[in-house]
């Protein structure tokens, strides 16, 4: 029996569930939709984000027999996907024209990979955050290689799915091992029985087999060697959705299904793994991103630094560390989205312009947008006043109250070495003459997105305080 | 109207934002003075309605229970981190409402003045927007609940405060540019804020707290050892020297008259210069509990006092003049606050602000008339141009000079009372000495400037400023002559006793229990103090006058006859030169050849550059991990799932 208010209450859904449906029967009838298609996207996109993020406080509850749960963090999470989406968007439209043939799937499966997202953050079963992670993955095996003609495409979108595939085979079998062991999917009876479970080894074995496979998606050492190649290969623009959107559903995924620890009523048995792929993601993440001439792949290398800042708040194991994740996630979100819409907008035809040395002198031409890639680069950096630096800040706050202060002090001295390849970007910008006779390309809507992420990674730098207590408060 | 305080400071900060980001257009978008009457009339129309709010909310809070009169706004919660927690949060209280209605109600009308002042200039927009970002910057920190927003507010001053005496960045200042009295200033202040910070930080350490409330009130159930608060009082007087001009720290306020005078008007005399008054007043209970630094406090005001005065009796520049006289007006205030009684000092504060912004302004119009002339040895007679600049010139002269019952003549005779009956005679004579000094180079000043024959060229032809300029220079003469009846003493008022003390005193109770209680004096004394140090001032008002307009030989024979002090005098006791060699040469020496060329450039550099390139190589190298082979991927993924399930099966 399904009750029709539970309906009402998983609103941002239904939002983008019609959505797709509307798009795909407006992409096969409409000649328009070229040019319609985007601006419902986005429009779509941003009633959800803003109604979730409205509907932020609303009851709290569980609904369709215990699958799917509303309102508190999943809410901050739709506000995060779906302002990213409609930000990836915006960026996407000028983009495409550049980067050749316009397929109409392109924002059908943008929208289709957020109801993943969506599910998978929204999730109380195991067989939810399945069934979002394989919807979210397909949408972007698809993504990667949507321009068919381009070599590299191919070759980002192949290795993607072959890979992905692989790791998705781990998270089944990990809930495969934990269903055998708890005989049961639900999140609600595994978090009350977590405890008692955490002496059976084959749930333990089942948990960390689950967490290997989202360790993949998230990007963390060992688990990322496919990332350089897909960012590279794949348009720029979802590109950026990879390493924001996708990263933090699976990082949502994580969250919801290791409460228990979180919320201590459990023991951190998973900390030194943890902790072990944080250091190693941090350090292997911010070392190679320096010998990077691509600026993707830099941004590539940088994604899998900041997993390992991300994973630092799993291994403290405590509810600050998850709130610091969540706030860590909306910063970078909009601050990799902000570098990586630049990097689109800045980018030639046939995969022109995207070496670091294309940035010379940029300040010049492009004032405006040489001053938010800066903003962003000092972000990334984590560098104050800005949200990255409180991100970084309160992750290494949880590892330090955990008695894990080694591991915040090796975040810290990867930061440090991160500075490095950020700054270049600035340093190349402003005071190096003008190399080439780049053509750059317009692009209105593209430089809007730009201009609303480089806002609200102000506003959450200049407001940390409220937004994490806020975070805290759903706790 | 109380609890919209918040108000009045983002309405500054939006005046800030108008005419900083579109103040050009603005200008160039109207034709002929329109643009400017435009970015003005912004610039002056948000701190009108600030102050309005102000006063609104001060007419609350006058109807609420006088122990019942602190409200907290909170706008945000800033930084929560473990216990320290800072929030953007505003007390409203007695005495930040009377800090908020001079900031105000002074900032409105010499904002109102530059719009006449100003005119013409090409930085017109640049000169708005820098005022109402340093009104924005001042609210906060009168407005502040905690240490960190004062301090926010503190730094926001001191920045406008070098924007704005460098705002003529292209003229010549002295021996250098307005740009190196911007950073004199600027640097100055900044020691005096490392004063400050050490002073904040160790009431952190030791109340676990930066809210005012908070600490204030563990300063008085915790028990702390007395030198404790004996650092923490001395590293905050320290940060209120730097700010408020006082010895040690008071060189960088002469230069700041680099700026335009509003600015000296605004910043340098009627507000942010009493930041450091403000900040011990603010923090009197920490200051009450550390007897030897009120000591200290009171000794340092009152030599300022005296020092300033004296260099003022020879100084020629008009604005330097009135920069001495702020420095030593400010050391009254400390005097006060340093023997306790902090409301005689705020009392002044308020009054000052009034005379001293009168003063100022007076000279803008004088030297706008004469095209730029600040000496006043090329003035005279100007009376007859400039009538209505001369007379209210006059009331400021006379309401500094303590002039009954003008309004400097209730706080200052506040002050030199208390130095009496709670300080020592020692502190009145100096303190009555200083003002009779005070009295004598102000009516110098208005003698050689006003009256007397002309001593510029005929090719000058002075007139007087448009009324924009007047009308304010009125007002303000207004406020010089009744601002003091808020507070007449007891004496006079009788059993109503002193209203603005009363007012006041529920901030200052518990730092006034503190306070051990003097023996009580007679009124007898009070008055007979009184009419001495008036009779005084009258006498050196009258001094004055005849020396520089009936016997001008005089001056000129003092000078040849004590020729060793006036060359000290006329030299400024040579502190300038004293710290560039004890000080600056040093440390410029040493950062030059040592700090810059050995430790950064080779041991810094190179410690630095060899780790940089460490890094690169072994950056190099693992690159070439990445072979770009699928399979080579899933190895490693597959080892690495392996070695993970080998730790958690056997490694439990």
């Amino acid at each position: 029996m399904i009750n029709l208010s539970e309906i009402f209450q998983i609103l941002p859904l239904l939002i983008i569930g019609a959505g797709i449906l509307l798009s795909l029967v407006l992409e096969m009838y409409s000649k328009q939709s070229e040019k319609v298609l985007p601006w419902i996207s986005v429009f779509l996109f941003i009633i959800a984000g803003i109604y979730s993020l409205f509907s932020i406080n609303e009851t709290r509850m569980i609904v369709f027999h215990n699958m799917l749960s509303v309102g508190g963090n999943t809410h901050v999470f739709y506000f995060i996907f779906n302002i990213g989406a409609a930000l990836v968007c915006l960026l996407s439209i000028d983009y495409i024209k550049k980067y050749g043939t316009y397929y109409g799937e392109y924002y059908i499966l943008v929208q289709s990979s957020v109801l993943g997202m969506m599910l998978m953050a929204g999730a109380k079963d195991l067989l939810v955050i399945f069934m979002g992670l394989e919807i979210m993955s397909v949408s972007f095996y698809v993504l990667a290689g949507l321009n068919r003609k381009r070599l590299s495409a191919n070759e980002a979108s192949l290795k993607y799915f072959l890979l992905g595939a692989f790791a998705t085979g781990f998270v089944v079998y990990g809930i495969a091992l934990i269903y055998g062991s708890a005989q049961t999917t639900s999140l609600e009876v595994i978090t009350a029985k977590f405890s008692a479970l955490s002496t059976n080894l084959l749930f333990i074995v089942g948990v960390l087999l689950f967490l290997v496979g989202f360790s993949f998606k998230i990007a963390a050492f060992p688990f990322h060697m496919w990332v350089p190649d897909v960012y590279q290969g794949s348009p720029t623009t979802i590109a950026g959705l990879f390493s924001t959107g996708g990263k933090a559903a699976a990082f949502s995924s994580i969250i919801i299904t290791l409460i228990a620890i979180f919320s201590n009523s459990a023991q951190n048995v998973f900390a030194p793994y943890l902790a072990v792929i944080a250091t190693l993601s941090m350090l292997f993440g911010s070392i190679v991103a320096i010998a990077q001439d691509n600026i993707k792949r830099m941004l590539a290398y940088s994604s899998i630094s900041h997993a390992g800042y991300l994973t630092i708040g799993l291994a403290a194991g405590n509810q600050d560390g998850v709130a610091g994740i969540i706030f860590y996630l909306a910063a970078y979100t909009f601050m990799n989205l902000g570098a990586f819409g630049i990097v689109a907008m800045i980018e030639g035809e046939a995969e022109s312009n995207l070496t670091i040395s294309s940035y010379a002198g940029l300040s010049s031409r492009k004032p405006l947008l040489a001053a938010m890639l800066a903003l962003f680069m000092f972000s990334l950096a984590g560098i104050p006043p800005f949200a990255g630096f409180f991100g970084k800040y309160y992750v290494f706050i949880a590892a330090i109250k955990s008695d894990l202060t080694w591991l915040a002090i090796v975040g810290v001295f990867s930061s440090a070495i991160s500075v490095y390849f950020y700054l270049r970007i600035v340093v190349l910008m402003y005071f190096k003459e003008l190399s080439s006779e780049l053509t750059l390309f317009e692009s209105k809507t593209g430089l809007i997105a730009v201009i609303i992420s480089s806002i609200l990674v102000i506003l959450l730098g200049i407001f940390p305080g409220s937004i994490l207590q806020l975070i805290t408060n759903f706790m | 109207m109380t609890e919209f305080i918040y108000l009045t400071i983002i309405l500054p900060l939006a005046g800030f934002l108008i005419n900083g980001i579109f103040g050009r257009k603005i200008k160039n978008a109207c034709p002929d003075s329109i643009g400017e009457k435009v970015i003005g009339w912004i610039g002056s129309g948000v701190i009108g309605i600030s102050f309005l709010i102000a006063l609104f909310s001060f007419f609350e809070t006058l109807s609420l229970p006088a122990d019942n009169r602190q409200t907290i706004v909170n706008l945000f919660n800033w930084i929560v981190v473990g216990g320290l927690n800072v929030s953007f949060s505003y007390q409203v209280d007695q005495l930040s409402l009377v800090m908020a209605m001079i900031v105000t109600g002074v900032g409105f009308i010499i904002h109102v003045y530059s719009i006449g002042y100003m005119h013409g200039d090409k930085g017109f927009w640049r000169f708005f927007s820098y005022m109402n970002l340093f009104i924005f910057a001042m609210m906060n920190l009168v407005l502040g609940d905690n240490f960190l927003v004062l301090f926010l507010g503190w730094e926001g001053v001191g920045l406008c405060s070098y924007l704005l005496i460098g705002f003529w960045y292209d003229r010549k200042f002295e021996k250098g540019t307005t740009a190196d009295a911007a950073k004199k200033a600027f640097i100055v202040n900044r020691i005096g804020d490392f004063g400050f910070l050490l002073g904040m930080f160790l009431i952190y350490l030791t109340f676990g707290s930066l809210n005012f409330n908070e600490v204030f009130s563990r300063a008085e159930s915790f028990n702390i050892d007395e030198s404790v608060f004996n650092l923490i009082a001395l590293f905050l007087f320290i940060g209120a020297t730097g700010k408020s001009a006082q010895i040690p720290l008071f060189v960088w306020l002469p230069d700041a008259m680099a700026g335009p005078t509003p600015v000296s008007a605004l910043i340098h005399a009627a507000t942010m210069v009493t930041a450091g008054v403000y900040m011990v007043a603010r923090c009197s209970i920490l200051f009450a509990s550390a007897p030897a630094i009120m000591t200290v406090v009171a000794v340092i005001g009152l030599l300022t006092a005296l020092f300033a005065a004296t260099i003022g009796l020879v100084q020629n520049d008009i604005k330097k003049v009135l920069a001495y006289s702020t420095i030593s007006q400010l050391g009254y205030m400390f005097l006060a606050c340093g023997v306790g009684a902090f409301s005689a000092g705020i009392f002044h504060l308020m009054t000052h602000a009034f005379f001293k912004a009168l003063l100022f302004l007076g000279a803008g119009s004088v030297i706008h008339a004469m095209h730029e002339e600040q000496d006043i040895q090329n003035y005279g007679g100007l009376k007859k141009y400039l009538p209505h600049t001369a007379l209210t010139f006059l009331v400021a002269a006379f309401a500094i000079s303590g002039i009954p019952p003008l309004s400097g003549f209730f706080s200052k005779d506040e002050i030199l009372w208390y130095s009496f009956a709670n300080g020592s005679f020692v502190f009145w004579l100096i303190g009555v000495l200083t003002a009779l000094l005070t009295a004598f180079y102000m009516f110098r000043l208005y003698f050689l400037t006003f009256e007397g024959k002309y001593r510029f060229s005929s090719e000058k032809h002075p007139h007087e400023s448009p009324k924009i300029m007047t009308v304010p220079l009125m007002v303000l003469a207004g406020l010089s002559i009744i601002g003091g009846f808020i507070g007449i003493p007891e004496i006079f008022s009788g059993e109503h006793g002193n209203q603005f003390h009363n007012w006041l005193a529920p901030i200052f109770k518990s730092a006034e229990r503190k306070l051990i209680t003097y023996g009580s004096h007679s009124h007898f004394e009070e008055i007979l103090l009184m009419v001495v140090s008036v009779i005084g001032a009258a006498g050196s008002i009258y001094f004055a006058r005849y020396i520089y307009t009936q016997k001008s030989s005089i001056a000129v024979q003092i000078s040849k006859r004590f020729s060793k002090g006036y060359n000290l005098l006329w030299n400024k006791y040579f502190v300038d030169e004293v710290y560039d060699a004890t000080v600056v040469n040093p440390i410029l020496n040493t950062s030059d050849s040592f700090l810059w060329k050995i430790a950064d450039n080779k041991i810094i550099d190179g410690v630095v550059n060899s780790t940089a390139s460490i890094i690169d190589v072994v950056s190099q190298k693992i690159r070439k991990v990445q072979t770009g082979v699928a399979q080579f991927y899933a190895v490693v993924m597959m080892l690495g799932i392996v070695l993970a399930l080998f730790w958690i099966i056997f490694g439990r």
